[in-house]
């Protein structure tokens, strides 16, 4: 019975593997580059005008974060940031910009459910794991550094 | 000069990400976890420092900057303040950026509605 079942579930993985569209490795790499790093040489720029006005490096890079978290969410409300997303693949969902999209794009679907419920609660759906996860790891990396310090 | 570093650690980062998402089986979320605490440990074992001076924005706003950013501010705050300050530094370095992410967030969400996918 066992074996019968590990064999139709072999023979299903191998189904599900053979129907599913192949993804285009390198067109997906090469636009993932390009949008990628188009990204970070914006930031980039604003960050070197910022610091041209007399502001020292880490404020400025601060100031960027927020601006581009600011302009991709807006971006998200116009519904421009996942059209285009869709084309640029991690490029667009790797850099910090995609991050704030996340927060905002399944917030705003569940807005029927509520303003606090609905949008308080989905605000968290993806940006929840990435913070537990970060801040758990900025927690254990402050213990252990204070234990060799 | 500089620029052409940034675009290119940036890029690099987002490749390995997109070779995640399509060789394997994680979801865009999983990716962002994974790129967030492996720049967080990576920063904490000194490795990422070197990335950052190399090339700058594009290793900075990248999520694995993130990261840095949390174990970075968690490891200075320990020389001031201890334990104290391990716990509480990675929280303060990027709260900026967190507030800023939850509360525009939150006001583009009521103020906007999602566009019916054509």
């Amino acid at each position: 019975m066992n074996m019968k079942k590990n064999q139709l579930n072999k023979k299903y993985n191998k189904y599900v593997k053979d129907i599913s569209p192949k993804p285009n490795y390198l067109a997906n790499s090469i636009k993932a580059f390009v949008t990628g790093g188009l990204v970070c040489v914006f930031g980039f720029a604003i960050q070197k005008l910022i610091i041209s006005r007399g502001i020292d490096k880490e404020t400025a890079g601060t100031i960027v974060i927020i601006l581009l978290v600011c302009l991709s969410q807006l971006l998200t409300g116009f519904g421009v940031y996942d059209k285009l997303a869709k084309y640029a693949g991690a490029g667009l969902i790797v850099p910090i910009t995609g991050f704030a999209n996340s927060v905002v794009a399944p917030a705003m679907e569940y807005k029927r459910e509520g303003i606090v419920l609905g949008v308080g609660a989905k605000l968290f759906s993806l940006a929840g794991p990435v913070l537990v996860c970060g801040y758990s790891a900025a927690v254990v990396i402050g213990i252990i550094y204070t234990l060799i310090y | 000069m500089e620029y052409l570093y940034v675009f290119i650690t940036g890029g690099i980062i987002c490749v390995i990400g997109q070779l995640l998402m399509d060789a394997t089986k994680l979801t865009p979320a999983h990716v962002l976890v994974l790129f967030v605490v492996s720049g967080a440990v990576l920063t904490g074992l000194g490795l990422y420092q070197p990335i950052v001076e190399f090339g700058n924005s594009g290793a900075t706003i990248p999520l694995p900057g993130f990261g840095y950013s949390l174990a970075k501010g968690a490891m200075e705050a320990v020389q001031k303040e201890g334990l104290l300050g391990g716990i509480k530094g990675g929280v303060e370095a990027t709260a900026a950026g967190v507030a800023a992410a939850v509360v525009f967030g939150y006001a583009v969400a009521l103020i906007f509605s999602p566009k019916s996918k054509s």
